[in-house]
Parts: C-alpha cells; structure tokens; sequence
C-alpha cells in the first residue's frame, strides 16, 4: 500500500506543477489577453461625472434631499468590501430597523401612504452595492426632488421614465432604474 | 402567467435542452474519441503526461484509482496550505492583504480542495491576487476535474462485463480539466467580461469621490476568469465577499442567466453522458427524470414562498408586491433569485446571487433540503455518485420486495457492496446532525465561545447553524452568513467534516462500481427489474425521500419549519 502511494507521488508533484502553469498561469493571461479585445476591456463599465470616473454598476449612497436616494446597504455602499443584512424574516431587530427606515421615508415625503412603499426601498440589498431601485420606488421621490431643486415635477418623472430599464427580452429580471446614472443626469437638468 | 414564474421555466427548458448536446460531448471525452478537441489539446496533455511521467494507456484498478486521487489532492492541501499561510509575504497582493490565520488557511484549503468552497473570508480583503488565481481558481479547475474523473471510473465499471482494469485516473483527471472545464470557462470569462466583470491583474482597488462627494473604494481584480470555473466546476467560491450578488461579479440580468446556466449545466449533461457512454438512453433518462422531478418541486416550493413574500413585511404595512426583498438585489428580483437559491444547492455549487440567510422560512428549509438529498444532479461527477449510492439502495430494496437477489446492469449486489452503500448514504445525516447538535448544545449552555455565534434569534439562529453544518456535508460552500464562523470552531469542525464527507462518498461509490464490475456478467431475463424502468424510477425516488424526511425532517421542524409556523 505504502509503496504504490510513493510511487504515486513524484508523478503527482509534476503533474500539479504544469497544472498551475497550464490552468492558473496561461488560462488567466489568456482570458485577460482576449479582455483587452472586448468592451470595457475587463475594467469594468464605467461613467464619467464631476471628474471622476465611476462604475456605473456599483450602485453609491445617496441619502441628500435633491438626489433619488438608493436602496439601504449593510456596508454604507463601500465597494472596498461587500455585504448584506443577513437578517432573518422575523428577526426583530431587523423589523425595527425596517420600520425606522420607513419613519424616515414618510417624514421626507409628505403626502406618501406607508402601503405605497415598495419593500426595495426600506430593505438591504445583497451585496450592499445594488445600483438599482424599482421605478415604482423612484417615482415615489419625484416630488421631494423636484421641489428641493426647483424644477417642474413632469420633467423629473420624464426622467424616471426614460432611466427605467424593462425586463430583458420582456421576460428575464425586472424593470429597474440606476440611481447613480439617474442622479448622474438628474444634476445636468435645468 | 407571472412574468417572472415564465423566465423560470424557460431558463430551465432551455439549460436542460443545452445539457443534452454537451452530455454526449463529455461521453466521446471518456470514450477516447477523436476530432477537433483531441488535435487542439492532445499535443498540450501529451506534453504534461510526458513531463510528470505518466503513462496515461497504464490502466488502473478501483483500488489504484482511490491512491492516485488521494495523493494528489493531499499534494494540493500541502500547497494551498503554504499560498493561505503566507500570502501576505508572497507576490501579487496590490491590496496588501494580511495572510490567513491556521485554522481559517485550513479551512480554506480543504474548502476548496473538496469542491465545497465554504468561505469564512471575504475576497476582498482576505485574499491576495495570488492565493485567488494560484490557490483558490487552481483548486477550482483540479477539484471538479476529481470529481468528473472519479464519475468516469464508475462510468467504466459500469460498462464491463467483468473487468478489473478501470482506465487510468490521470487520463480522466487532466482531459476533464482541459476539455471539459477549460473551454466552457474560457467562453463564459469573455461573454462576463463583455457584460462588465473586471478582469485587470496589476491595479490593486480603486479610490473614487461618489456624485454625493463621499470617498470610497473599489475592490477589482482578476475577476471574470475565476467566476467562470466558479461556477461550471460547481465550486461556487466567490471572488468577492458576496459572491454573485456582487454588482461587478454579477453585473446584469444576462450574466445571471449566464452564469445560473453554468450552474446546472455539466451537473445535468453528466447524466446524459452516462446514458451515451453506456448507450442506455432510457437510463439516464429514468435518473434525469427522478432528479428533475425532486429539483422542480422544490423549486416550486420556493419561488412561491419568495413571490409571496416576508409576512412580517406585510405586517408592517408595505407594498410587498415583488416578493421578499431583503438580501436580494433588484435587477435578479425575487424569482431570478429563488431558481439562483435553488440551482446552487441541488448542484452542490454554493455561489449565491442573494443572501440565503434572509430568504423567507420555506425557502431556507428548501435550500437545506436540497443539500440534505445532495444529489438532483449534484456536483459534478460526484452528484452522479451520490445517485448511484441510492440506485444501489433501490436495487437492494427492489430486489428483496420481489424476492430475487438484487442485480444492477447484470451484476448481483450482495451484502459487501449493502454495507457500503449505507455507511455512504448514513455518512451525510450522521455528519450534519451531529455537528449542528454540538454547536446548538454549546449555544444553549451560553458558552462564551458561542456568544458571537449567530445573527438572529430564536428558530433562524438554529438554522444558521443547522445550514453551516449542511452546507459542509454536502461539500456546497453557500451558507447563512450571518453566522460568525471565522473562528476555531466552525474552521476546524466543518474542515473535518468536508474531508470525510467528500472523500467516504468518493471512495464508496468507486468501490462498489469497482467490486461490481469484477463479478460475472449475468445476462437479462424474464424477472430482473430494469434500471431504466418507470417502477425503478419510482422506487429510486421514494428511497431519496425516505431517507431524507426520516433522517432530516426532525431538524427541518426545528429551524425553519418552526420559523415558519410563527411568522
């Protein structure tokens, strides 16, 4: 037993030599090699406001009266990490904490019913970057920034609109708007 | 119809639809069949053979095989070992992360060496680009290309009359690696790539001022060629901390499906593969059948719990109309989210695209109970193993309620390969069982070891702890997060228990395939009972839920049945 076993291990040493350089060596170089060939060159999508350059799929706190605020984070939207509530249903807590975020919302839209919120808007995300909101969220902000920034209420809900991304192919996922993109355009409005 | 119950069905029809063609592909790859691939990666092999000194024509026996794999894979733990223990000193870590401690490099090691990928590290700051590429995606391509390979053997045995010498193990081994996993992950990495995945290898983070004028980071990398074997060698190790929840491992609604798709796919085309190798279509296609039948209830199961909603949510007067959104992100909703859920856990995967800890009650407990059955479709080679424990199981029952000697393909299972087979099949309950019931006794006396233990109270603080132990047995790698495991406890209990419950349900398997196919070939008659029958089907299924519920129900009641009940 013990013989056949060292007799297994010099091909097994060799064998996972070459492994690293074939598998974790050459695959890596040539997935980043064909990167450089393909959109975004394997940086990341990217967009461009106030002389920064950002990342158009990680979403970014937003808790001003005059941008759309973004979905609750565990992480306050720090992409140096990542992380979600990891609260159960039931969990008190948690509950709590819903129910503040909810106070919140209502004393900052005057004129907003509790049973309008969508729950996106008053849960923690996965990830704790989640970029998007659902429209029906963001709607519900239009007023609010609209009158703190003085513009007509029509031509930011046109806004929303044209930011809502449909279900891919009408099916897959649902229909969703970028905060940071949404905002991003929401400050060139005039 | 609820558009998004729809593009459930839809992605499944058309993963399974996918799975078909490249079951026949894996079949030719074990068969030593020529063409386009052989010319591309022969040349490759022949050169790594060749340099390691290894004859691939040399054939094996079932006892042979066993010693290859495990030494190799014991080469691997050595070498995983170093990387985790002392990446904090070794080259390419621009994010100048600290080296892991002992117990958490030990965790970390086994984790990934036995396809399970637990991680109680995020990647962000736990490790460097180094231990990412060279440690943890290296383990990613050689643990799946142990499991297909250890599939092949049985796939051998299974076809001999009576035989002895099973193929060579490092044969199936590296042609697993280069061309079955290699190919499908190179193509995915550029269709991720594409749809926004990073994938830099000098830049470390990123320092960005948001619109607000905050000032944050963001953590990049070698991303999108990792993500890729993550999920088709069913590892399910996430590059970054929350996995492919992440919004630049995960970044659109395609890369979901995309990546979901990887999730089942070599899992589901391994049954195929059986039924070209063996040329029994109406077999893999009876197992295909059971397995499907057990993943969509299960599945139905938990889309409706998700759609539905958190009743405590509901309580609080929201509008709940998109289902239970804690811990989901918006673009996958609920139900992409649900099949996600449910994909990882049948296949043995473990990535998430949503916090499994804050899923609704029956949704938890299906996600447990997925990993408690561990093999509709299951982890790739070894999810077909798994079947095969219960095939034998079936074989046995059916035998003895006929009154005949049990045979499976011409071959008599006697009592060596029973007791085999149940030791496997009572491995799993004993490892889980055991293990939650130290960590709630510990928990109950308040000792101070557990204080930091869970997140939630009550029913869900034990079903953190009843997931971990699961999620290790069944070698799956997903977990309820919430749980503080990064510490000697849980780094050193659940090690132990991924080594025996990947290598006992490895070696059990083998063994029986090998032992079956040294006996005489008894041919076909008027009352044998055929594998790929209806009957047999039935039979294998109702073995699959009695073992399951009997072993596993009491637990289920405890956490999230009971979480249920009372929300």
């Amino acid at each position: 037993m013990l013989t056949i076993m060292t007799s297994h291990i010099s091909p097994a040493i060799r064998l996972t030599l070459l492994s690293l350089v074939f598998f974790s060596g050459l695959y890596t170089l040539a997935v980043w090699g064909a990167a450089q060939l393909l959109p975004h060159r394997g940086m990341a999508e990217r967009v461009g406001y106030n002389g920064q350059n950002g990342y158009a799929n990680v979403g970014q706190t937003f808790t001003d009266d005059h941008y759309f605020w973004s979905r609750p984070s565990a992480v306050a939207y720090n992409a140096a990490g990542s992380g979600g509530s990891n609260k159960g249903p039931g969990n008190p807590d948690y509950l709590a904490a819903v129910q503040a975020r909810v106070d919140t919302f209502l004393a900052h839209h005057p004129g907003v019913r509790r049973e309008q919120i969508p729950a996106d808007m008053v849960t923690a995300s996965g990830s704790g970057l989640d970029p998007h909101l659902s429209p029906e969220a963001a709607y519900l902000q239009v007023a609010r920034v609209a009158q703190v920034r003085g513009l007509d209420t029509g031509k930011v809900a046109k806004l929303v609109q044209t930011h809502t991304q449909q279900a891919w192919l009408g099916v897959f996922g649902r229909p969703r708007v970028n905060v940071l993109l949404l905002n991003i355009e929401l400050d060139q409005l005039k | 119809m609820n558009t998004e119950i729809l593009s459930i069905l839809l992605f499944f029809v058309v993963t399974a639809a996918l799975s078909y063609p490249l079951g026949r592909y894996i079949a030719g790859v074990y068969s030593g069949r020529g063409g386009l691939v052989d010319r591309i990666f022969g040349p490759i092999e022949q050169v790594m053979f060749r340099l390691s000194g290894i004859d691939p024509k040399r054939e094996m026996n079932w006892q042979e095989h066993l010693k290859a794999l495990l030494t190799i894979n014991m080469i691997w733990f050595l070498w995983a070992m170093f990387v985790l223990l002392n990446q904090g000193w070794l080259p390419w870590n621009p994010d100048g992360n600290p080296s892991m401690t002992p117990d958490l490099a030990f965790n970390t090691a086994i984790s990934f060496i036995v396809n399970c990928n637990l991680q109680h590290y995020s990647g962000e700051t736990g490790a460097s680009y180094f231990s990412q590429i060279f440690a943890l995606m290296f383990l990613q391509f050689v643990s799946a290309g142990t499991g297909l390979a250890a599939g092949a053997v049985v796939f051998n045995a299974m076809r001999q009359r009576t035989a002895v010498q099973l193929g060579n193990f490092y044969d199936y081994f590296l042609k697993s690696c280069t061309r079955i996993l290699l190919p499908i992950s190179f193509v995915a990495a550029l269709f991720l790539i594409a749809d926004g995945v990073p994938m830099n290898l000098a830049e470390g983070k990123d320092t960005i001022v948001t619109l607000q004028g905050d000032t944050v980071q963001v953590s990049r990398g070698p991303v999108a060629g990792f993500v890729a074997i993550k999920q088709a060698g069913t590892n399910g190790g996430g590059y970054y901390g929350t996995n492919s929840a992440h919004p630049l491992e995960n970044p659109t609604v395609w890369t979901n499906l995309l990546e979901n798709f990887l999730i089942l796919l070599i899992p589901m085309a391994f049954v195929f593969a059986l039924g070209f190798y063996l040329k029994k279509q109406r077999l893999a296609w009876m197992i295909f059948g059971v397995m499907t039948a057990g993943f969509l209830i299960i599945l139905g199961t938990t889309v409706w719990s998700e759609l539905r909603g958190n009743p405590a949510i509901d309580q609080l007067g929201l509008a709940q109309t998109s289902g239970s959104m804690e811990g989901k992100e918006l673009r996958f909703g609920a139900g992409l989210s649900a099949l996600w859920s449910i994909s990882t856990t049948a296949t043995s995967n473990g990535s998430v695209n949503a916090m499994h800890d804050s899923f609704t009650p029956l949704a938890g407990g299906m996600q447990m109970l997925d990993m408690m059955i561990n093999s509709l479709y299951g982890g790739v080679g070894v999810g077909f193993l798994n079947f095969y424990v219960f095939i034998i199981l079936a074989t046995f029952i059916g035998g003895l309620m006929v009154g005949r000697t049990p045979e499976l393909l011409g071959k008599k299972v006697e009592a060596r390969e029973m007791k085999i087979a149940m030791l496997v099949a009572l491995l799993h309950p004993f490892l889980i069982l055991l293990g939650t019931a130290i960590a709630a006794f510990y928990t109950a006396q308040g000792h101070p070891m557990a204080a930091n233990w869970l997140n939630n109270p009550g029913f869900h603080g034990f079903s953190e702890m009843l997931y971990e132990f699961t999620s290790a047995s069944a070698n799956n790698g997903s977990g309820f997060e919430g749980l503080g495991d990064n510490n000697t406890f849980w780094n050193i209990s659940t090690g132990l228990v991924l080594i025996l419950s990947r290598y006992l349900p490895i070696i059990g398997p083998v063994a029986i395939a090998g032992l079956l196919a040294e006996k005489k070939y008894i041919p076909e008659s008027a009352g044998t009972l055929r594998p790929d029958s209806a009957t047999f089907g039935t039979l294998v299924f109702a073995v699959i839920v009695i073992i399951a519920a009997l072993s596993f129900f009491p637990a289920l009641t405890l956490g999230p049945i009971a979480e249920f009940l009372s929300l």
